[in-house]
């Protein structure tokens, strides 16, 4: 079967996207699908250090596009997981090196090789937001319980409808259920409700992904991280399953992990 | 939100976050400013108003969202006097 592509966007910079890439194609991969992930920040490349692959980096997608090497001397092998691979972004470029339809291209010969094509999608709703969502099957929009970064997903949800795209899968990251339940941060329920879209996943707040960077290795791969649960359950959810939202609202189980965590009761 | 913000029943920080979004979004989707939306409503009213008397003070005006979409929403009250349609003089005109 053809890979499924998904393309992971999110309107505002800095909210999450390319450790959500990583974080989904880790999951993914680690539950058997062959998974690989394009970075299409052209010019400010991040998911090679997210993942730890960025010493390996030989060609990369510009190469591919203008044919100075084969599709698959670009795809690195990740060390840990043999059914992940990146294909990295160039950074002595810029995103004109790009096109709509060299993406539909590179995408189409990559779909008979893995089950799954997962795009980060630069930051914004410009060229390199619309070479990224050209190929995708299946838009994911992250987002953060604040008011710019909701603001920017409500417009890049527009943009997809308008362009025929769905209106896409949210992901609330960085939820913190403390600040929730004091009602100094937007629930899950308040986004839901301004949005109005498919919700695919809640990452709540979570050191271990910032340790995970650090390091080159994401958080979905640790089995005690929150988050790396989150994103693991996301994957999933992706993959087909039916797999329960962690309840924030009936002082449930993760309300209770957390406040323990945070010392607060 | 501190304690007494909450004895004291203030809008917490996530209420007031939801609303303005609520009204930004509105705006953003439409692409209609408040000003232009006054514009808007003072249109209506006048237009109205040339074939029936209305009551401008208990009309509702905005827009709402359900779902994904966007209505404009009025709600406007036709003044009439009772008295002068049960009188019959409007009909015998």
């Amino acid at each position: 079967m053809p890979a499924e592509v998904l393309t992971v966007t999110s309107g505002k910079g800095g909210v999450g996207k390319t450790t959500t890439v990583a974080n989904l194609a880790v999951a993914l991969a680690s539950l058997g699908s062959k998974v690989v992930c394009i970075d299409g920040d052209i010019g400010l490349r991040n998911l090679d250090v997210i993942l730890g692959l960025e010493n390996r980096i030989v060609y990369d997608i510009v190469d591919v596009i203008e044919g100075r090497c084969r599709l698959k001397q670009a795809m690195i092998r990740d060390k840990k997981i043999p059914e992940l691979f990146l294909i990295p972004a160039a950074q002595t470029r810029d995103k004109n090196a790009v096109s709509a339809s060299d993406m539909n291209r590179l995408v189409k010969d990559l779909r008979s090789e893995c089950d799954y094509i997962l795009i980060d999608s630069p930051a914004g709703i410009e060229r390199g937001f619309k070479n990224a969502i050209a190929p995708a099957d299946r838009v994911i929009v992250v987002t953060n319980p604040e008011v710019s970064a909701v603001r920017d997903a409500d417009r890049v949800i527009g943009i997809l409808e308008a362009e025929e795209k769905g209106p896409g899968s949210l992901i609330l990251n960085r939820l913190n259920p403390v600040m929730v339940r004091n009602h100094d941060m937007l629930s899950a329920d308040d986004v839901l409700d301004l949005l109005a879209v498919e919700l695919i996943g809640i990452v709540p707040e979570d050191e271990g992904v910032l340790i995970g960077a650090n390091r080159g290795a994401p958080v979905a791969a640790d089995g005690k991280s929150k988050a790396g649960q989150a994103f693991r359950n996301i994957a999933r959810r992706i993959k087909g399953e039916t797999v329960p939202f962690l309840d924030l609202d009936s002082g449930g189980s993760l309300w209770q992990r957390l406040q323990k965590l945070t010392g607060r009761k | 939100m501190s304690f007494w913000d909450k004895l004291l029943g203030r809008k917490t920080s996530a209420d007031s976050a939801k609303e303005r979004l609520q009204l930004v979004l509105i705006h953003d989707r439409t692409d209609l400013t408040p000003a232009e939306l006054d514009s808007l409503r003072d249109d209506l009213i006048a237009t109205i108003s040339r074939h029936v008397e209305i009551d401008t003070t208990a009309m509702q005006f905005g827009l709402e969202h359900d779902g994904r979409s966007q209505r404009l929403v009025a709600d406007i009250p036709i003044k009439r006097a009772p008295r002068r349609r049960s009188s019959g003089k409007s009909r015998s005109k």
